[in-house]
């Protein structure tokens, strides 16, 4: 079916179709067909880097604001080397963008093969999963045959139980130089990480090896990292065992740890804690946390559809922030260990800068462990790594 | 951090009578702000000169002070009230300036009062421009270049160093007024004289131009604990060059990346940190160079705005309130969002729909001056859209205007091929209209852009629309491609254009769609994009699958508004709607409002049970209506608005409430009407109704000359003007054709010199009573709105009133009328004549109502539900125990080169109430609080009419025994020496120099009188007034308004101002009842 629209180029019909059976009309405005777990982002910018966040893996991502792709696509926007969503979903994609430099969003999508649907009530779709949680759904032409394609969904994973770090994150290792005077050398344990938490990092002045998700603990003393970062990623952070096993040993070895978005779920499993799955997640940059030391508020990007349970952390795991709307764990530090973590993004990317100074914060804690406890052994920083193009 | 303990009461400011730059946006602030802090426990003070507001009802403070807003009587209440604290951050610039008056005086320290929200410093940083622009520099941000001027020399040195063009901006005024740009050295000295005058403290800021840069306003609220949000962020689509308040503007902003949108975040955070506003909104404004990205601050403003109002109603999150709640302690984690009801007013409003804001101009009420936009607003209203997209939201913009003519005609004449890129290149009024009409001759994106420097985004999605249109028009309803349709209504485009393109009537193009099943649902304005549920029914309709209506099953009244404030139609009207929405919520009626002016209280959530952000358009109306199927609809109370729609819903089967449409109709139709009054026996000036001059003519001299002419169906007596005679009279009708195209002129006998009167009453249909009777101060001839007024009268016999209130309530009951009815009356030799009957809601409702104490819209509401008077308890006209004085403001001093001069066509923009026990006190209150400097002594300089020149006599009699000296020009002089008075002669401009305007530029005269000749107002006449206007000196164009000048400066003189609240008054008032019952 399709149909010629004010001269425009012939547009194909296309639905949005979730397991519950509700089925959404629009036009693909990028063709294919493709599955996923369905979220909403309320974020009013940031398309691309939304697009191109490791944490999508496995969903498809639909934005609230009507307008998408209004100023087009640019290199730096880029959170990874690719978009990462299975499917894109929008009122409207701007065809030509505002000015004369950024390409056009819909040829972006359409080079990588990610089916964009345009034309729809997203708020219909956003008050469904509000109401029933994140479902699984697809992307396809209004041509497919609706009961197969539910069939189809339906056999699906759900997203509680999937593992999909090993899909995003890095091959090898790689390094990256500080920005500056190098303050700190810091271990980036790569579940999916974001460029802009590399940069964020790089630009406090800190010098970064970046490893792959399954890289043992040990790998750090042989670096002899001043401190790790568990890095945001895709999934249900609690099947992956052998990573929490790891990263409690890195909380053991008394290197200062941040953990952020799911290398914070990772750092409270390691922990002894447990995490849930939200009823549909938080997309967006607008979400409160208040710090519980000094009451503030800060607003910030976040991106997660699992939680950490707050009474599930041992004695001595301390949370320090929550999110103010509904109370969950936003923060933990761990008493007597210099080992903090956050589930939103402090890196932002898209979202407000409010929670920034916390990779500068991070840094002057490791500055500090090192001062006083000296660096572990094997300091040879970055012998024995292949180099790799900076990310940032 | 819990409420503030150590303060009990708080002094609220508010900002005086609608001036363009500050409309009822401030209505809506401080109405928000007062209820907050009466809520929280604190004794809420009231300072406020304008009566047709909301926050000046009794209910909303504990103590209203319905008084000039001058430091003088500021002083005075807080001498009364003693309060432990100011408010001055939601009463406007007005309130600002107050305050940093009071701050200057003294009397902040003196009577040992906190300014809540922001200090004097940022108050003064906030708007002293030299000391922002350091301030902004300090914190590493960047600005353009300029500096302060406070002489024409070093206007010219700074410009050198700059270079043209530059921008002029006067410090602490209000809209940019006063303001311009400077091309080229001849346009130096006109632009910075006005500018230095303009400005109260002789001071502007000559600033590196931006024309052309892409221009964003982030609303950002801070509280004590040093949390800030942004709560709205707005991009104007006219960039930098046009006022914001003249742009049409949209949210959230649309074509900055996330990266250019984050870093202005936090510089807006760094500006209000440095400012120091320590709780609070400001708003600050930003300009982005498209080429380079290039990014500087332009200004901020420590304390809500009109956007302030607008990100408001944009995004649901009520700044004021919030404003309000943090000045006294509050943390913005401990507020509830009320929408939601479950999260707080920490977060940051995120928005699935798109917000156009569209300003409405009166420049045809300002024939001298071009239509052209710059950096001094000029705009004397706005509607806001909601909408899926920017198309839709745009065009229910472009509808809910209420222009005099189609959108498609609007296009038409800008679309000449010859000027369109001319009216391109220059910002005016109807640019937008000029540029739907380039993109569809087939100029390109481009081309438009480079033309007008509105960015390619917003003119691609414009193109959008005009190449469905063009689709459109290939086919016929039957044949129309279902998606095209949707395309179509998803980009706005109304039934009735559909039905114009597809050739049909708009009942097929309803059928088609209802074929295609392509529906208009509505959904919920709620803060957070359906992340929560919302709890507060504010709704906007679009095309889409889901309606969240979710209408009640109670019993329903809709209450339609009054749609963007303009010229004739304001605050009065919305003051009305809102009265009408308390009492019936009260009653036990679910409310629905419907209205689509983002400065309102009626459009704010709280007001009514429901709120419909919708145009005010047939199509809208009657979709929403079909939606919640209320059991009636009110159309009496928002003005002309809902009234042109009254006979078309009620033809559609609406059952509107209280006066029928039919009597409404009777009322306006000259014809009708005029049979019906001499079948009373009621008699009015004589009249007739002519298509052609010569008609025209054989009318006039068979009525006789002067004759009052005016186009059928007009709002605020447009294109209305006196004809002294036959030459005027020809001049008249060939501009008139084009004023009412195809309809008749009407013309009526000029009652000269005759007395005026406003009759308002309320009617259940069996009995009528009045409410109040106003005497206007000018004469009849002045247009109404624009006269000052005085209740009760001070100066018609009681046998004339008497007669007056029984033939208005025979009218009444005659029409049938269920509400409320104004009717205008004028006394002349003797005999009352009636000029005009309005059986609906008027603009002097308010005042009288203010005046009274008594709720008559509220009582017209119930009315209109059923109840009877008897039931109501309002059974006697109110009586009043002093003088109530109404004084109108004009806007001249934005359209430079027009005669201030009063007329029948209405040119105030609002208007002030001042009471007291003498008349001429109260008018002298009224007369300060409009806005004037009233002189207590010095020269008056008379000029008047030969008409006028008995009556000057008397006039100038006053004045010398109050001590002014006297100076006119020759005839006057004469006549007035003839009377024995000591006078000055001056010389006419006509009559060489030195004249009557060197007189005036050097200072020699404080106060002038100044009536036109003949009607027709000659060169000298208009450059003593328009001078006048320019340094400030109080000019009235009235004999009788003269006098009730002389008597305000002898009472002046004598007593002073003093304050009173208006609980005191009713008080007073009822005592004074008892004791004459008791007596």
């Amino acid at each position: 079916m399709s149909v010629s629209v004010a001269g425009e180029a012939s547009r194909e019909e296309g639905v949005l179709l979730l397991e519950d059976g509700s089925c959404f009309r629009g036009w693909l405005a990028s063709p294919g067909k493709r599955f996923g777990e369905v979220v909403f982002n309320t974020s009013m910018t940031g398309y691309q880097e939304i697009l191109t966040d490791p944490s999508y893996c496995g969903q498809i991502v639909l934005m609230t604001q009507p307008h998408i792709g209004n100023y087009g696509t640019y290199a730096a926007a880029e959170e990874s080397e690719r978009p990462r969503v299975e499917g894109f979903v929008a009122r409207e994609f701007t065809e030509v963008p505002s000015g004369i430099e950024g390409r056009p969003l819909i040829a972006y999508l359409k080079q990588h093969g990610i089916p964009a649907l345009a034309g729809i009530d997203t708020r219909a779709v956003v008050r469904r999963l509000r109401q029933k949680g994140a479902l699984r759904g697809v992307i396809a032409s209004a041509a497919d045959d609706r009961e197969q394609l539910l069939a189809e969904v339906l056999a699906m994973p759900e997203m509680q139980g999937r593992a999909l770090v090993d899909e995003v994150t890095c091959v090898e290792e790689y390094e990256l130089p500080a920005d500056g005077d190098e303050i700190a050398f810091l271990a980036v344990y790569d579940f999916g990480v974001k460029r802009n938490i590399l940069r964020s990092l790089c630009g406090a002045g800190a010098r970064l090896r970046v490893l792959p998700a399954r890289t043992p603990a040990s790998r750090c003393d042989e670096l002899g990292v001043d401190g790790v970062v568990l890095s945001n990623g895709p999934g249900d952070p609690e099947p992956l065992h052998e990573i929490i096993a790891n990263v409690r040993q890195l909380a053991d070895s008394g290197r200062p740890l941040l953990g952020i978005c799911l290398g914070h779920q990772l750092l409270g499993l390691a922990m002894g804690g447990s995490t849930f799955k939200l009823k549909f997640g938080h997309h967006g940059g607008n979400q409160p946390v208040r710090d519980l030391d000094d009451g503030t508020v800060a607003i910030t990007a976040q991106n997660h559809g699992f939680a950490l349970a707050g009474d599930s952390l041992p004695g001595n795991c301390r949370v320090t922030s929550v999110n103010l709307n509904d109370g969950t764990v936003e923060g933990f530090e761990v008493e007597g260990a210099p080992i903090f973590s956050v589930q939103y993004h402090p890196e932002a990317a898209p979202g407000p800068h409010d929670a920034s100074r916390l990779f500068a914060a991070f840094l002057e804690a490791v500055r500090r462990q090192g001062s006083g406890a000296g660096r572990g052994a094997g300091d040879a920083p970055g012998e024995a790594a292949s180099e790799r193009p900076a990310a940032g | 951090m819990p409420r503030r303990d150590d303060i009990r009461s708080i002094l609220v400011l508010g900002s005086g009578p609608i001036v363009i730059g500050q409309a009822c946006e401030f209505d809506y602030s401080g109405t928000q702000a007062c209820r907050v802090l009466r809520r929280e426990g604190y004794r809420v003070i009231l300072a406020n000169s304008n009566p047709a507001t909301i926050m000046t009802d009794p209910e909303f403070a504990d103590a209203t002070y319905v008084e000039p807003l001058v430091p003088d009587m500021i002083e005075k209440i807080l001498e009364i009230e003693r309060p432990d604290a100011i408010l001055p951050t939601v009463g406007g610039q007005t309130g600002i300036n107050l305050a940093l008056a009071l701050s200057q005086r003294g009397s902040i320290e003196r009577y040992g009062v906190e300014l809540l929200g922001a200090n004097e410093s940022a108050l003064r940083l906030g708007e002293d421009r030299l000391l922002f622009k350091d301030a902004m520099l300090e914190i590493g941000l960047d600005v353009p270049l300029s500096g302060i001027a406070s002489s024409m020399s070093e206007a010219s040195a700074l410009i050198d160093e700059i270079g043209y063009p530059v921008i002029v901006r006067p410090s602490f005024t209000l809209g940019g007024e006063g303001g311009g740009v400077i091309f080229n050295r001849s346009e130096l000295e006109g632009v910075v004289t006005g500018a230095l005058t303009a400005s109260p403290v002789g001071t502007a800021l000559i600033e590196q131009s931006v024309l052309g840069w892409k221009e964003y306003e982030l609303e950002v609220i801070r509280d004590q604990a040093d949390n800030a949000i942004v709560v709205c962020s707005v991009e104007n689509v006219d960039p930098m060059g046009v006022h914001t308040g003249d742009s049409i503007t949209v949210a959230p902003q649309q074509t900055l990346s996330d990266p250019e949108y984050q870093q202005m975040r936090d510089e807006a955070f760094a500006v209000i940190r440095r400012v120091g506003v320590a709780t609070g909104g400001s708003n600050i404004q930003f300009a982005v160079d498209p080429q380079s990205g290039r990014r500087v601050v332009i200004e901020m403003n420590p304390r809500v705005s009109r956007s302030s109002a607008l990100a408001s109603k944009a995004t649901g999150f009520p700044i004021a309130k919030i404003a309000a709640q943090l000045a006294v302690g509050y943390t913005l984690d401990e507020i509830r969002n009320d929408i939601t009801g479950k999260t707080f007013a920490a977060f940051e409003p995120t928005l699935d729909y798109t917000v156009v804001k569209i300003p409405r101009w009166a420049f045809e009420k300002f024939p001298a001056s071009p239509n052209v936009l710059g950096t001094s607003m000029k705009s004397v209203g706005e509607v806001m859209a909601i909408g899926g997209n920017f198309r839709e939201a745009l065009m229910k913009g472009l509808s809910g205007l209420e222009l005099d003519a189609e959108l498609g005609q609007m296009e038409s004449r800008a679309s000449d091929p010859v000027t369109l890129r001319r009216r391109l290149s220059t910002p005016h009024g109807e640019r937008i209209f000029a540029v739907f009409a380039a993109l569809r001759q087939g100029w390109t994106v481009d081309e438009v852009n480079a033309a007008t420097s509105i960015d390619r985004w917003f003119l691609r999605e414009i193109e959008r629309i005009v190449r469905i249109e063009t689709e459109l028009a290939c086919w016929s309803v039957d044949t129309v491609p279902a998606a095209l349709l949707r395309d179509a209504k998803h980009s706005g485009i109304a039934d009735q254009r559909l039905a114009q393109l597809l050739g049909c009537a708009a009942d097929a193009v309803r059928r088609a769609l209802e074929e295609h099943e392509i529906r208009r649902v509505f959904k919920r304005v709620d803060t957070c994009a359906a992340e929560f549920p919302a709890t507060t029914p504010y709704l906007y309709s679009t095309f889409g699958d889901e309606d969240e209506a979710d209408p009640g099953s109670g019993e329903k009244v809709m209450i339609l508004g009054s749609g963007p404030n303009r010229i004739g139609q304001g605050i009065e009207f919305d003051y009305c709607c809102v009265h009408a929405a308390f009492s019936l919520s009260k009653a036990g009626f679910e409310t629905i409002m419907v209205n689509c002016n983002p400065e309102t209280v009626s459009t704010d959530y709280d007001t009514s049970d429901r709120l419909y952000f919708e145009p005010l358009t047939m199509e809208n109306v009657l979709a929403i209506y079909e939606r919640e199927r209320p059991s009636g609809v009110i159309v009496q109370l928002g003005g002309q608005t809902p009234l042109k729609l009254a006979r078309g819903l009620e033809a559609a089967g609406v059952p509107i409430l209280g006066t029928s449409p039919d009597a409404i109709d009777l009322a306006e139709d000259r014809k009708r009407f005029g049979t019906l009054l001499s079948e009373e026996g009621i008699l009015q000036p004589r009249h007739g109704n002519a298509s052609s001059l010569e008609e025209a003519l054989s009318i006039a001299d068979e009525i006789g000359f002067p004759v009052v002419v005016r186009p059928s169906y007009v709002l605020g007596g447009r294109a209305m003007a006196v004809c002294w005679n036959a030459a005027s009279l020809e001049r008249y009708m060939l501009h008139a054709t084009d004023v009412s195209a195809g309809r008749p002129v009407l013309l009526d006998r000029f009652l000269q010199n005759a007395t005026e009167i406003d009759l308002d009453l309320l009617c259940d249909g069996r009995t009528a009573v009045v409410c109040g009777i106003l005497e206007h101060i000018e004469e009849a001839g002045i247009h109404s709105g624009d006269s000052a007024a005085v209740l009760p009268p001070h100066s018609v016999p009681p046998e004339l009133l008497q007669r007056m209130r029984e033939i208005a309530g025979r009218l009444a009951l005659r029409l049938g009328v269920v509400g409320l009815m104004n009717v205008q009356f004028a006394v002349h030799e003797g005999e009352i004549y009636v000029l005009e009957v309005n059986p609906r809601a008027s603009r002097t409702v308010p005042f009288i109502a203010k005046a009274t104490g008594q709720p008559l819209v509220s009582f017209a509401s119930l009315l209109m539900v059923g109840r009877t008077l008897e039931e109501i308890g309002f059974l006697e006209e109110p009586r009043l125990d002093r003088y109530f004085v109404k004084a109108p403001v004009f806007p001249f001093t934005r359209f430079p080169g027009n005669d201030p001069l009063l007329g029948p066509e209405m040119k105030s923009t609002g208007e002030v109430m001042g009471v007291s026990e003498d008349f001429g006190n109260a008018f002298a209150k009224a007369w300060i609080g409009a806005g004037n400097k009233v002189p207590l002594q010095g020269t008056v300089f008379i000029s008047v009419n030969d008409r006028d020149k008995d009556a000057a006599v008397a006039v100038a009699q006053r004045l010398a025994r109050t001590g002014f000296s006297l100076m006119a020009t020759s005839g006057t002089a004469r006549r007035l020496r003839d009377e024995g008075l000591e006078v000055r002669s001056v010389r006419k401009v006509a009559e060489g120099r030195p004249h009557i305007v060197d007189s005036l530029l050097n200072g020699e005269v404080q106060l002038i009188v100044n009536t036109p000749l003949g009607g027709e107002s000659m060169v000298d006449d208009a450059e003593i007034r328009t001078t006048a206007l320019r340094l400030g000196i109080p000019c009235v164009t009235t004999v009788s308004g003269a006098m009730a000048a002389a008597h305000g400066i002898e009472s002046l003189r004598g007593d002073g101002l003093s304050a009173r609240s208006l609980q005191a008054i009713y008080q007073d008032a009822a005592q004074r009842t008892r004791d004459s019952v008791e007596a």
